[in-house]
């Protein structure tokens, strides 16, 4: 079982170069086994390459990397007997049906034909995929596709699993599907370890989650205290009129302003008590609203906290709870 | 689940792995059956064109008083070997398309045998070529064309075909992982497919140019053509047979070394890698 003493994974002075960017320049990690790791980063941060050096992908440059107490590069097959990979990019045989396609994953483990069967059967009703099951895999949504994809990577119930990118490109529900297949994985007692953009992926499933930029670790602990450094967010106020703007800006002196935009930013909290007080202060001023957002902290916000600087590009838009209720 | 981890110590069994990716591989080409088709369309447009548009005078020119059907026995080798040719690229094109999709690092994750994913391609490839020969070879038969071969020779013939499909195939595997995306794979087989036309299997090499004539005579086609027309008409020619095999031998291991390296130099598939992403 999982919950050995042997760590999942234990990474040390790890860099890695190609040949016109030092992408990973001395990570060092070390992840107990059983539990959810998340590795929160932009795009470009280094992520993927991480991945790739911890499933035997690719060679580390320097430093040395333990999967499951193997070593990647000496002991590759015993760390590829360990895990189960499922890359940004879906891994499924689209000419293949999904049955076929777990099919082909349990003769590649070589199970026997009957552990095979069951294994595929009880895969296909953990993920979901009966109906589409005699479906070619090229026909499958992206969602499906996910979960296929997921389902493979789980056959030989594999005691660590890397997930990159679970939800990237996912629809909100199909999100809500892989968070909960992650939670029972994890529940299983699998030591998960993935990827993700998304702060509040991180925050909702991992127990620990180190921050990736540009190639280090600047963070490394529990969500909740990565949380904490970043503060709960803000509310943005929208007026629609210069004098509304002005007059607004002398009620609220210590609120982020924008002229231009007609826009201020208050980061008083943001739980209910504090938007019912901040509407009744901007009532009684006579101050009409044109719009307000509620802003929760993003990865923009942990890189600017932790590192002073907004990253470069690529970062998501803000995702505003106004926006997820609407959908 | 209720089972126990199942995985035991990682032992990679390459003959099984190897089966595992045929059956892949086959089921691909069931699936996508108007493809496969198409690796006998030109081979045939060619046998069409040469015997009943040409034929009548190339008969003429390959002995006096040749005829047509005369002509279609001796262009039946090498338009066997075009077959050949045309399957290549059909194989190269696979082998392109799986190392570009992200199943590649699916396998490279496995504990399973590193090869097997290129054995099956080749073993696959095998069977491809074999079968497409036997498709044409078929066709000239109802076309008219009567081999003179006994027993013996046809299973020669059968034990050459394989030889030549399992040279051809790791070649092809090569090609496949050369080439940086698929619509670019069938280009390097494509030159293949002309050599069997600068041989001696259209017409006599004495009746090629000059300097045309010592690049048919030993170029590696040549004597697989004049190993399968002895074959056929049962004379069989020991010494064409020889240069046939030694040719075979090469290419296969030629193919076979550049595969090995081509792979090797795959780290990791061109979506996930080398971006640092």
């Amino acid at each position: 079982m999982p919950q050995s003493r042997t760590p999942a994974i234990q990474i040390a002075g790890l860099h890695k170069s190609f040949t016109d960017k030092h992408v990973l320049r001395g990570i060092d990690l070390d992840i107990p086994s059983g539990i959810v790791f998340a590795l929160l980063g932009a795009n470009g941060a280094g992520k993927t390459t991480a991945i790739n050096i911890l499933t035997t992908l690719l060679a580390p440059d320097a430093g040395t990397v333990h999967v499951a107490g193997h070593d990647v590069v000496t002991a590759s097959d015993a760390v590829r007997a360990s895990i189960g990979v499922t890359g940004q990019f879906a891994a499924v045989d689209g000419m293949l049906t999904g049955e076929e396609n777990l099919r082909m994953m349990a003769r590649l483990a070589h199970l026997d034909t009957k552990r095979a069967k069951a294994r595929t059967a009880e895969l296909i009703e953990q993920f979901d995929l009966g109906e589409s099951a005699k479906t070619g895999a090229a026909l499958y949504s992206g969602g499906m596709r996910r979960r296929l994809d997921l389902a493979m990577s789980l056959m030989l119930d594999p005691a660590i699993v890397f997930l990159d990118e679970p939800t990237t490109g996912v629809d909100p529900r199909g999100r809500a599907v892989m968070w909960d297949i992650v939670r029972g994985l994890a529940a299983q007692g699998t030591a998960i370890f993935l990827t993700t953009q998304y702060l509040e992926e991180a925050d909702q499933l991992a127990s620990r989650v180190a921050v990736l930029n540009e190639g280090r670790i600047v963070a490394d602990g529990a969500p909740a205290a990565l949380k904490s450094r970043v503060g709960d967010g803000h509310i943005v106020v929208d007026v629609a009129t210069p004098e509304a703007f002005d007059a607004a800006a002398q009620l609220f002196p210590a609120a982020t302003v924008d002229r231009d935009a007609l826009s201020l930013r208050l980061s008083e909290g943001t739980d209910a008590n504090a938007v019912r007080e901040l509407l009744v202060r901007l009532d009684s001023a006579r101050i009409s609203v044109a719009n307000l957002r509620i802003v929760t902290p993003d990865l923009d916000d942990v890189f600017f906290t932790l590192t002073g600087t907004a990253t470069t590009d690529n970062i998501q838009t803000p995702t505003t709870r106004a926006e997820e209720a609407a959908r | 689940m209720s089972t126990a981890r199942l995985h035991g110590p990682a032992r990679p069994q390459p003959f099984s792995d190897t089966v595992t990716m045929l059956r892949r591989n086959i089921l691909h080409h069931l699936r996508a059956p108007s493809g496969t088709l198409m690796i006998i369309a030109v081979p045939l447009i060619m046998l069409l064109l040469f015997v009943y548009v040409l034929g009548g005078t190339l008969g003429a020119g390959i002995a006096a008083g040749g005829t047509r059907d005369q002509y279609l026995g001796y262009i039946t080798p090498a338009i066997l070997l075009t077959t050949a040719a045309s399957a290549m690229q059909m194989i190269a094109v696979w082998v392109s398309m799986d190392m570009t999709t992200g199943i590649i690092a699916r396998f490279r994750t496995m504990a399973i045998s590193r090869g097997s994913v290129l054995a099956g391609h080749v073993a696959g490839g095998t069977i491809l070529i074999a079968l497409a020969i036997a498709v044409l070879l078929a066709l000239t038969l109802l076309l008219g064309y009567r081999p003179q071969a006994d027993l013996l020779h046809w299973l020669g013939f059968a034990a050459l075909v394989l030889l030549v499909g399992f040279a051809l195939s790791s070649l092809a595997v090569a090609f496949g992982l050369f080439a940086r995306r698929p619509d670019t794979a069938s280009n390097l087989p494509l030159v293949l497919m002309l050599l069997p036309l600068l041989s001696g299997g259209f017409v006599p090499t004495e009746s090629l140019p000059g300097w045309l004539q010592g690049f048919a005579e030993h170029q590696p086609f040549t004597p697989i053509i004049n190993t399968i027309r002895g074959l056929l008409s049962g004379t069989p020619d020991p010494a064409a047979a020889a240069w046939a095999i030694g040719w075979c031998a090469a290419i296969a291991i030629a193919g076979s070394v550049w595969s090995l390296r081509l792979y090797r130099r795959h780290a990791a598939p061109a979506a996930t890698g080398a971006t640092g992403a």
